[in-house]
């Protein structure tokens, strides 16, 4: 129990440190914010602070409701793109026909933060799901086949190699630039090789003597299949599937670097620094590894449910 | 009297053959085994005793030469499930219960549900491991892994138990134990076993028929009939019967082995 409570605790305390450091370190040094935001101006990028709740009649502009230029009007609703646009080029909103009640809150990139990140990941885990089937095909392929196995592997290799910012603008150019089919064929080229090569070995290295047993009962290649092999395959299937994780999001991501709809966080963390809002840019990247981590967390779980028979599980 | 289960006949194993490090296993080997018989294959490490094994499995062909199985080739004995196998490590699978591993050969050779419980509770009471059933292998000690090992081998009543090692991975205790077991099993059932062994007092202790292998290139140097009264039991191995034999069958090794073996086997 204290132990469990150890690995929790232990790299809470070092984020923690670290980040109480970064602080100190950007103030003491008076470092620019554009080569380095405070911890705490990120984080306050992310807060949604109601600075005054009251209500407005059509019409109104948000500028008699404000208190200076830093603080912008959202409606109930959450930011529409237009008025996003508004928000980032003129200090007072036209509240639309019918709006009744308002907040107005210092300038909060929360909600955008996380639509982009919900869009982006939706990419990421499409690609995930295609290259993860992609991957497993080709492995269950090739130990059926084995001749195949030479005649694909040159190929898996090669896709393996393909520098994938060169391949992402191509993508963008067959699928189109807003299709979210664009990024996610990104990351399943990209993850298809580790789940590839790590189901094959999964299920090639069989022990010599589980095999024999299993010729001794005179089984098929079927039943040695399904029996044998495939749960032998489990264990580094997910190995697979923790790389593949994380290179899920970073392909979605650099996909949109080169380009995709406004609403993407590849797009959303380009414009942020284009326009000087580091901070915003910075907030966008934290959220996207917590993403990261959030997925491998998942796939822990999903391994741990798939396998307790396994000895790294051990009580 | 019925057919022998076992005939080899000139069995010859040369692998790599026709290449410059051909390795010459197993050289004229002729052997018979009759139904019931407990026959002990003993000899120098690599003599061929596990690749001997293999032939009569059908899980390595001989160069030349032929085996006959219950009447049979080896391949049709085989596909009709005639063999057991238990190796020096256990070889379950991990993935599987305890009760499933034993259900394992059950399940391939399409037993009725109610006949694989059965038959799964039946072989866990016999190697006692009933209240082990719901267990992970990695749970389980070396000793009780190769229990459920010789369960599972059990478990479709094969005619023939090819067993390689079994014991050879065990403590000393443990391994008396399971010699003493296994002899309960192999008079309860109507098994014929086949065993590989580095150990005299094990051949000896366990055995009808001790087999004693030469080197490189493994031929039969001795076959010694152990005439110790059945049931044996840890009073067996006070018998001075008992250590005539050990040293009939240490004898018997030593020439096989060209004087190498005075100083590798046991005092």
């Amino acid at each position: 129990m204290s132990e469990s409570r150890q690995r929790i605790w232990a790299p809470v305390l070092i984020l923690v440190a670290l980040v109480i450091l970064w602080e100190t370190l950007v103030t003491a040094f008076n470092i620019q914010q554009f080569l380095l935001p405070k911890p705490s101006a990120i984080l306050g990028n992310l807060a949604q602070v109601v600075v005054h709740g009251g209500t407005a009649s059509t019409g109104e502009s948000a500028a008699e409701l404000s208190l200076g230029n830093r603080f912008f009007v959202v409606l109930p609703g959450g930011l529409t793109p237009e008025i996003e646009e508004n928000l980032q080029n003129a200090r007072w909103v036209e509240f639309p026909f019918g709006a009744r009640s308002v907040s107005v809150v210092r300038g909060s990139n929360l909600t955008p933060i996380l639509a982009a990140s919900w869009f982006t990941l939706k990419e990421a885990l499409g690609g995930m799901a295609m290259g993860t089937l992609a991957g497993v095909a080709v492995a269950l392929a090739t130990t059926r086949w084995t001749a195949s196995r030479e005649a694909l592997l040159p190929f898996a290799i090669a896709a393996n190699s393909m520098p994938i910012i060169a391949f992402a603008p191509i993508m963008n150019n067959w699928f189109g630039i807003d299709n979210p089919f664009s990024k996610m064929a990104i990351v399943t080229v990209m993850i298809f090789f580790p789940i590839m090569i790590n189901t094959l070995r999964g299920l090639i290295s069989v022990d010599s003597r589980s095999l024999e047993l299993m010729r001794s009962y005179a089984a098929s290649d079927t039943e040695i299949l399904f029996k044998l092999r495939i749960p032998n395959a489990l264990p580094s299937l997910f190995s697979g599937l923790k790389v593949a994780g994380a290179l899920a999001m970073i392909g979605a991501i650099v996909g949109e670097y080169f380009g995709g709809p406004r609403i993407a966080l590849g797009v959303f963390i380009t414009q942020e620094a284009a326009l000087f809002r580091f901070a915003s840019a910075w907030a966008a990247i934290i959220v996207a590894c917590l993403i990261g981590i959030t997925i491998y967390l998942v796939i822990l779980l999903a391994e741990r449910l798939a396998l307790p028979w396994h000895p790294t599980f051990r009580a | 009297m019925t057919e022998p289960v076992v005939v080899l006949e000139n069995v010859d194993k040369i692998f790599g053959e026709g290449a410059a490090d051909q390795v010459h296993a197993l050289k004229e080997i002729n052997l018979q085994i009759e139904q019931n018989d407990f026959i002990s294959l003993i000899g120098p490490s690599g003599c061929g005793k596990s690749t001997l094994l293999r032939v009569v499995g059908d899980l390595i062909q001989p160069s030349s030469g032929g085996a006959v199985i219950n009447g049979k080739s080896a391949r049709q004995a085989r596909l009709d499930q005639d063999y057991g196998i238990v190796f020096q490590a256990a070889t379950l699978y991990d993935w599987r219960t305890v009760a499933k591993n034993v259900q394992l050969p059950l399940e391939l050779m399409q037993f009725s549900r109610s006949e694989k419980d059965r038959r799964t509770q039946a072989m866990l009471e016999l190697v006692e491991l009933t209240d082990f059933a719901a267990h992970y292998p990695w749970q389980l000690s070396g000793g009780m892994q190769q229990r459920v090992a010789i369960a599972r081998a059990l478990s479709f009543e094969p005619s023939i138990l090819l067993m390689d090692e079994p014991f050879g991975a065990l403590d000393e205790m443990t391994r008396e134990r399971l010699n003493l077991e296994l002899l309960n099993i192999w008079r309860k059932t109507d098994t014929t076993v086949l065993f590989v062994t580095h150990s005299i007092t094990e051949a000896v202790f366990l055995s009808t028929r001790v087999i004693v292998m030469s080197a490189r290139p493994g031929r039969i140097t001795a076959d010694i009939a152990i005439d110790l009264p059945q049931p044996r039991n840890s009073e067996t191995r006070s018998n001075v019967r008992f250590f005539e034999l050990e040293t009939e069958v240490r004898n018997a090794l030593r020439i096989s082995e060209g004087g190498q073996a005075a100083s590798r086997a046991p005092a």
